[in-house]
């Protein structure tokens, strides 16, 4: 095939998506426009069915929880990969022979009191916020996964402010793992629960509460949102310390 | 003006920002220069959903895509970077 007819082809393929393209923008619903049934449902029942003013969440462990639980344990199955692709095997060292620093003259930085002062000062109230976040679902658009994320960062800013021991005494492996498990497994057994009690999986059979938006309402919404949050957190945790201890370790080994 | 136009406004800047961030990650070559544009572009779409009211979504997009996953990309370079 010469350039030209390359060129040629090319033109034939690229007039046929430019007029696919503007055929189906011209059939586009209006901007904004949800011509769909689910919307209006859902914001017509939400409050009066579970309580809970934070429709985002109330359609996420509730609505959908069930499509919410395999997304759970994608989290849940990138950190157990991880940590089953980093394990140290039996017998298994780091190879002595590997090859020394990789700049062994650079300067390393020291951390400057700038960064430190800084990233202590935010990991109080990132900590909080997160927290707070997690278990708020029911009230405000916020949720556990959102919250588990902004927790895990209050440990970044540890690790940020130089102190990798510290991380790592604050977020011990075998606690991740644990907590990791709890919150994953825990919300899988929310629904179970469900099921043992004759009610369909992930059925709201906790209390409602009698103040839409109140803290204590929305029953298995708000516990689902927290073992969300406490789920993500670790796992975050586990994946970002796996990578830092293999790039310390790599650092030691070789310095 | 009143604040649709206004809204409108701001919904038509912040999505050309994206896109020009996104070229913008696209076009950098150098890795280490790369993760940092990508966190600049993460709090680019965190804005995003904001200004389209899906502040749930922006809190996750700002803790995932400004922070978690440039800090992840990061380590990975700083593990296999080859010896200069």
């Amino acid at each position: 095939m010469t350039p030209r007819q390359r060129l040629w082809l090319f033109a034939v393929a690229v007039a046929g998506l430019v007029a696919c393209y503007l055929w189906a923008f011209a059939g586009l619903p209006g901007f904004g426009d949800y011509p769909g049934p689910y919307g209006p449902a859902i914001l017509k029942r939400v409050i009066t069915e579970t309580n809970a003013t934070g429709v985002v969440s109330a359609v996420n462990f509730e609505y959908r929880g069930f499509d919410t639980v395999g997304e759970e344990f994608i989290l849940f199955t990138a950190a157990a990969g991880m940590s089953v692709v980093l394990r140290q095997l039996r017998g298994e060292r780091e190879r002595q022979s590997s090859p020394t620093d990789d700049a062994a003259n650079r300067q390393v930085p020291a951390t400057s009191s700038a960064i430190r002062i800084v990233s202590l000062l935010f990991v109080g109230p990132t900590a909080v916020i997160g927290w707070w976040l997690a278990t708020h679902a029911q009230t405000n658009p916020s949720g556990g996964f959102q919250g588990g994320v902004i927790l895990a960062t209050a440990f970044f800013l540890v690790y940020l402010s130089g102190e990798f021991i510290v991380f790592r005494r604050l977020s011990p492996i075998a606690l991740l793992d644990a907590v990791e498990a709890i919150g994953a497994g825990g919300f899988a057994a929310v629904g179970v629960i469900a099921v043992a009690m004759s009610l369909p999986y992930l059925y709201n059979y906790l209390p409602l509460g009698t103040i839409p938006g109140a803290v204590s309402s929305s029953g298995t919404i708000a516990a689902i949102s927290f073992l969300v949050g406490i789920e993500v957190a670790a796992a975050f945790l586990l994946i970002i310390g796996e990578l830092l201890e293999q790039t310390l370790l790599r650092r030691e080994g070789s310095s | 003006m009143t604040p649709n136009a206004v809204m409108d406004i701001l919904q038509v800047t912040v999505l050309v920002l994206v896109a020009a961030g996104a070229t913008l990650v696209v076009r950098t070559r150098d890795r280490v220069r790369l993760v940092l544009v990508l966190s600049v572009y993460g709090m680019l779409l965190a804005i995003l959903f904001f200004v389209f009211q899906a502040p749930d979504v922006t809190l996750s997009e700002l803790a995932v895509g400004a922070i978690a996953l440039p800090l992840i990309l990061l380590l990975t370079i700083a593990k296999v970077r080859k010896p200069q």
